[in-house]
């Protein structure tokens, strides 16, 4: 076995070097089978993924079915400004922003607090009974949650009702008061994913070297100042790039919990560029302008992400790519 | 640890965090508490809010017109074939994409790993991937809720990370050398020691065609085609929904009927649609944690 393994080794090392003078034909013919492995997933990523991208060119055309995307009409960026320039544009925007921002704000620093107070859980086993309870609600479904949620404020048989009306509170109908649309879908996500997003940062902190805590117990540090000084700078390499990926959505915000908790009445508030998107392209099939409006915002998003990637690469040294 | 004698402070901080941690169970816990009594309590005692930490006047109910209800039924049984179908591709496409890109060796491997990358970060959107499906005349077909999401990036990322990491090196070309095939060396050698990585994907992918309703949005018109979450937006959502709206008086009181069926059944069908995930959940949630690390490391 271990003959085989070292004759293996230098025979590997062969390849290596000999690798550099071959044509490409010999190269494909001694790895064949691992191209054939990626085949599948190539295929994959040109048909579903590289092909849409093909098609966005229909943002700056008047798209007709019969014509196909090549040979409709050009119009520029007709598209864009008729969005720019529509009624919806600056609501969908304060929309967009404005509840992407309220759940980073309330959701970015929740699961960090969570794995934090864990931490200084030293009975393992509440700690893994908590820690399994909070993954749970990670695992439903949109549609149940947002099911779970309209039950629960229901004016008449909610309980979150009955609650606020045996408190000598008055019954709402919150679900349909653009008011409180943010802050349900802020706070049911919290209570969604919290456990789950947590589960990063346990990873991290479990690998601080106990020493540092040790050291400074030994010259008189509280558990806060330790929390403070050895805790928080140890997983703020995690909580950096977290923090990037999180503003480079700041656009982008999921189309399916946002479409479910809509309705007619709270839509001053629950309009956004994805539901935009959904009901101008598919509902009123108007794909050019749609698929603009989905263009414009992929290139927000692009840019910003580049952006805040950048300010983090110059001022921290950690970066995605 | 470092259990250092606990002076008053600490033990103040103790019993604090104890009591925030218990406090935040409660909230996570309450609600899944309240929808399992809800399921098996009378109805009108659960609507009139008589209902609140344990069941009352105890009912299967909703549960027998949930079992005799075949629109539900069948759009389980669909949700079943797209889980089990489109978890088995997720995983064959993932797992042999991730071990090519996972050899140093292979040609143009870094051309490749940027091409797939791109595209978790820039897409073609809504209306060209819809185009796209449609002109493969994929509409009302299984196909169309199983092929748009044949391969998440993420996942290849877990999975090459893993076998870069994990799989010693020369275990496979010690195969290589006893003239073993890059197939043969995959099959036997590689996935036997990848057990850990396949459950974590199968969960990540199972979870999300059991959970997913966007696809069949879009893609579906067909009623006998429907899976169990477009099913359930009808019962949870939409005529909840209309219910509010009766009572606010806001929509005339036609739709009654409806509504008072989904009143009925509307607790029940939660735990039946979300049973399954979490029966596989406890299995598997050993290997939660590695499965993020690997994921979140770069390489």
């Amino acid at each position: 076995m271990r003959a085989t393994s070292q004759a293996s080794l230098s025979k590997s090392d062969n390849i290596l070097y000999r690798k550099k003078n071959k044509s490409f034909s010999k190269i494909l013919k001694e790895n064949y089978e691992l191209y054939l492995f990626l085949l599948p997933a190539f295929m994959y990523f040109i048909v579903f993924r590289y092909w849409p991208m093909y098609g966005l060119q229909i943002a700056f055309r008047k798209f007709n079915g019969a014509m196909g995307v090549w040979g409709s009409p050009w119009v520029g960026l007709k598209n864009f400004r008729n969005f720019f320039d529509s009624y919806y544009f600056w609501i969908l925007i304060k929309n967009t922003i404005g509840i992407t921002l309220y759940s980073i704000l309330v959701g970015f620093p929740m699961p960090i607090i969570f794995a934090l107070m864990l931490n200084e859980v030293h009975n393992d086993k509440f700690k893994h009974f908590i820690q399994t309870v909070s993954y749970a609600p990670h695992f439903i479904s949109t549609v149940v949650l947002v099911g779970i949620i309209i039950a629960f404020l229901s004016p008449t048989t909610g309980v979150i009702n009955h609650i606020i009306v045996a408190l000598g509170g008055e019954a709402r109908p919150f679900m349909i008061m653009a008011g409180w649309f943010k802050r349900i879908y802020v706070w049911s996500g919290v209570w969604q994913n919290m456990g789950w997003s947590a589960i990063i940062y346990i990873a991290a902190l479990s690998g601080i070297d106990p020493q540092q805590h040790e050291a400074a117990v030994i010259d008189g540090a509280n558990r806060f100042e330790r929390i403070w000084h050895i805790n928080i700078p140890g997983i703020l390499p995690t909580i950096i790039v977290l923090f990037i990926l999180n503003m480079g959505s700041i656009m982008d915000v999921g189309f399916e919990k946002v479409y479910l908790m809509q309705n007619p009445l709270n839509f001053e508030a629950s309009d956004v560029i994805s539901t935009y998107v959904y009901r101008t392209g598919l509902i009123d099939a108007d794909f050019s302008f749609s698929t603009a409006v989905g263009l414009f915002n992929s290139i927000i998003n692009f840019i910003i992400l580049i952006i805040v990637n950048m300010i983090s690469g110059k001022t921290s040294e950690i970066s995605l790519w | 640890m470092y259990s250092i004698k606990e002076t008053g402070a600490d033990r103040a901080f103790n019993i604090i965090n104890y009591v925030l941690l218990v406090i935040v169970l409660i909230i996570i816990i309450y609600p899944l508490w309240f929808v399992l009594i809800a399921s098996v309590s009378d109805p009108d005692l659960v609507n009139s809010g008589k209902v609140y930490l344990i069941p009352k006047r105890i009912s299967f109910e909703g549960y027998r017109r949930i079992f005799q209800d075949g629109e539900i039924l069948m759009s389980y049984k669909n949700t079943l074939i797209y889980t089990i179908a489109g978890t088995l591709l997720n995983l064959t496409l993932t797992l042999m994409c991730a071990y090519a890109l996972s050899k140093k060796k292979l040609y143009g491997r870094n051309v490749i790993t940027f091409l797939f990358t791109f595209t978790m970060f820039f897409s073609g959107g809504l209306i060209p991937t819809y185009l796209v499906v449609k002109q493969l005349g994929l509409l009302n077909k299984i196909w169309a809720l199983i092929l748009p999401g044949a391969i998440s990036m993420y996942n290849v990322i877990i999975a090459r990370t893993f076998f870069q990491s994990t799989i010693p090196e020369e275990i496979e070309e010690s195969a290589m050398i006893d003239g073993s095939s890059v197939t043969n060396t995959f099959l036997k050698i590689i996935l036997p020691l990848s057990k850990a990585l396949i459950s974590v994907l199968t969960l990540f992918y199972a979870v999300g065609h059991w959970n997913s309703y966007f696809d069949a949005l879009i893609y579906l018109t067909n009623r006998k085609l429907y899976p169990l979450q477009i099913i359930l937006r009808e019962i949870l959502i939409e005529n909840q929904m209309k219910a509010d709206m009766v009572a606010e008086g806001l929509m005339e009181e036609s739709m009654i009927n409806k509504v008072k069926y989904a009143s009925l059944i509307k607790y029940g069908i939660i735990i039946v649609s979300s049973l399954p995930v979490f029966m596989i959940y406890p299995f598997i949630q050993k290997y939660f944690v590695g499965g993020i690390m690997i994921g979140s490391l770069k390489g």
